[in-house]
């Protein structure tokens, strides 16, 4: 177990590294670099060519890029040109934003999906599965945006109940216990828009594993051996059915940090997503580079999440 | 009190096609006492496994008539706790496929420990001790390290070893055996028959043995219950039937089997297949259509299961003038490799 972690760390480096070039390079084509756009047109060339020798622009790539990682390595992100402070500031603020909602919906994903999904697969073709299966085909064929667009109007607008944007309300001190529950409170409409329609995978995996796995040989082996029906269940059908649902585990917790860019428009909520599409559109690449590198690490990050998951769930997958 | 340890009584077990129930055993009757071995044999589709999954109530969505008396008790009768405690109990059950009855993700120990536990067979801090000694005596060397193994880093034989731990764990009274060699080389299924043969003679457990495996049976059999699309066809103790067999379908499937001195001659094949359970003719005799050279006035209508001999049954009247010699062509030549395939299999 802990020789498989170890291992399946070890291939990690590589890949961090193969992508680390990779996000500098494209960041290195996009033509012009930090002194042709933001200057003033009637400085000489001569001192615009001498800062460019200063700041190590017009050293070769290995040398560029070395400078880029150690800077990185010492915390030095570089800094943003739109914001006018450092990368790490602008993106700390909204990663704890986006951590919170996506751990928010993450949990009612699980909490929800896997209820669903156990008692849809369970009972299969009763009326409670074509009721649950019937909202997981139109959750699929909801987009986010709308689902997102409906709840917000429906709770928040027309009922009231809930807050229609922004992360936190006014005038709080940070770390009190309003703050934190206006917090929460602010995460309820986005996380169910994001949880309701992203549980539907869940479900229908678990749903599916469930039907597969109650006629394998096995569960009737252990009905034989005169295991109650509900152990039968709990026990050994569950858990062999949730291994797709473990591989995807890694994934879905990154694609939920990388932010719901749609959600966190429309609920005007300061996250990741939004701050990735503003870089792009205000043309900010000290930020976007960093982001994109963010997200890489994330990938390789949620790969390996998912390998030591199923690992721990699935021994025939342990390396020897 | 009779001194039968298992008498099915008229059982009937129906399916779900299309909306309609259809047996697919259909008013069988069978005692088995204790220390003896019967074979339930047929070919696929007979209904010899939907017996035994009757019996041991594992069907989930069949209805069932009929009565199973085990130890005194109507098990058709009892209700899901009760009849817990009798699987893997006092009854239990060997399956099929070695490669698919084992749970993939529990190790070997913990799934005999969790039948022990289920019937407090041993106190706790026993049971992983026991499960060991189970391990060994089923004849799996090193048990210790192959209880702390996985299912997936077992051979076939090893994996029905551990089946069989899991069926004698707690000393069944009565061993459901479903075709438990089928799925092995034939080197490991004479180890496999000789230690099923041993347990039950040490258990003194009466065993249901099915099997389409004639060489099985011969080597295994007290008794022997040929099966034909849901029904008992004949019943007679092993030597009788294999020495005077009487059913037409009895006869069709020991003359199917290929022996060594018929190398380069014809083999007899039975015509035609076991029909689907919801397109047979329930009212006549079922193996009619398949020995279609036998005139219509040799069968009986609603054929019935009749004692000519003591302990030996036959169902309907076709069996008396019938001779395969009228089949006419219904031959195929065999030669050496098909003779090594059906003889590996030991395939009817």
């Amino acid at each position: 177990m802990l020789k498989f972690t170890i291992r399946r760390l070890l291939i990690t480096f590589p890949q961090l590294v193969i992508l680390s070039i990779l996000v500098f390079f494209l960041g290195s084509l996009m033509p012009g670099d930090a002194l042709s756009g933001l200057l003033d047109p009637n400085i000489p060339a001569e001192a615009i060519q001498a800062k460019r020798e200063e700041l190590g622009l017009d050293n070769p790539w290995y040398i560029q890029y070395r400078d880029w990682i150690f800077a990185m390595f010492q915390g030095d992100f570089g800094t943003s040109i739109f914001h006018q402070r450092p990368v790490m500031d602008v993106i700390g603020d909204r990663l704890m934003n986006t951590v919170w909602l996506s751990l928010f919906s993450t949990i009612l994903i699980y909490l929800i999906g896997l209820p669903l999904g156990l008692v849809s697969g369970r009972y299969n073709d009763s009326l409670l599965d074509n009721t649950i299966t019937g909202y997981t085909y139109l959750g699929f064929a909801t987009p986010q945006f709308i689902f997102g667009l409906v709840i917000l109007w429906l709770f928040g607008y027309n009922l009231g109940w809930f807050p229609t944007g922004g992360s936190v309300g006014p005038g709080l001190e940070p770390g009190s216990i309003d703050y934190i529950l206006s917090k929460i409170n602010h995460l309820v409409l986005p996380s169910f828009a994001i949880a309701l329609i992203g549980l539907v995978g869940t479900v229908q995996y678990l749903r599916s594993g469930i039907i597969e796995t109650k006629q394998k040989d096995f569960i009737i082996l252990a009905r034989a051996k005169g295991v109650k029906e509900s152990s039968v269940y709990n026990r050994h059908i569950f858990r062999n059915s949730i291994l797709p649902i473990a591989a995807f585990f890694g994934y879905e917790i990154v694609a939920l940090l990388g932010g719901s860019i749609f959600i966190e428009m429309i609920y005007s909520y300061p996250g990741m997503g939004r701050l990735f599409l503003d870089s792009i559109s205000t043309r900010d690449f000290s930020v976007a580079n960093v982001l994109i590198l963010f997200y890489g690490i994330l990938a390789i990050l949620g790969a390996l999440l998912s390998d030591i998951i199923l690992s721990i769930v699935d021994p025939r997958i342990r390396i020897k | 009190m009779s001194e039968n340890l298992l008498e099915v009584k008229n059982l009937t077990t129906a399916f779900k096609i299309g909306g309609e129930y259809f047996p697919a055993v259909d008013d069988v009757s069978l005692n088995i006492k204790p220390n003896e071995v019967l074979a339930l044999v047929g070919e696929s589709g007979s209904g010899k496994s939907a017996t035994a999954f009757s019996l041991m109530g594992l069907h989930t969505k069949a209805r069932m008539e009929g009565e199973v008396n085990f130890l005194g008790r109507n098990l058709l009768k009892l209700n899901e706790g009760k009849m817990n405690k009798i699987r893997g109990g006092d009854m239990a059950m060997i399956f099929q496929d070695p490669m698919t009855a084992l749970n993939p993700l529990m190790k070997v120990k913990q799934q005999i420990i969790e039948t022990l536990k289920i019937h407090n067979t041993k106190p706790k801090n026993e049971r992983e001790s026991y499960a060991i000694e189970l391990l060994d005596r089923v004849g799996i060397p090193r048990p210790k390290r192959v209880g702390e193994a996985y299912p997936h880093e077992l051979s076939g034989g090893m994996r029905q070893r551990v089946v069989i731990a899991i069926a004698i764990a707690n000393r069944p009274k009565m061993l459901i055996a479903d075709e438990p060699t089928t799925a092995l080389d034939v080197t490991i299924q004479a180890q496999i028959l000789d230690l099923i043969r041993e347990l039950q003679e040490e258990l003194n457990s009466g065993v249901l043995l099915i099997t389409h495996d004639l060489g099985v049976v011969a080597e295994m059999a007290d008794r022997v219950a040929v099966m034909y699309a849901g029904q008992i066809v004949e019943v007679a103790p092993a030597r009788e039937l294999f020495k005077n067999p009487q059913h037409p379908y009895t006869k069709s499937l020991l003359n199917s089997l290929p022996t060594e001195d018929m190398l380069g001659k014809k083999l007899h094949v039975i015509q035609g297949v076991v029909p689907a359970l919801d397109k047979m003719d329930r009212t006549g005799c079922r193996f009619a259509p398949r020995i279609p050279w036998v005139p219509a006035s040799e069968h009986e209508y609603n054929p019935q299961l009749r004692e000519i001999a003591p302990g030996h049954h036959v169902r309907c009247t076709c069996y008396k003038n019938f001779s395969l010699e009228d089949a006419g062509e219904t031959y195929v030549d065999i030669d050496e490799h098909e003779y090594e395939m059906a003889t590996r299999g030991g395939n009817v």
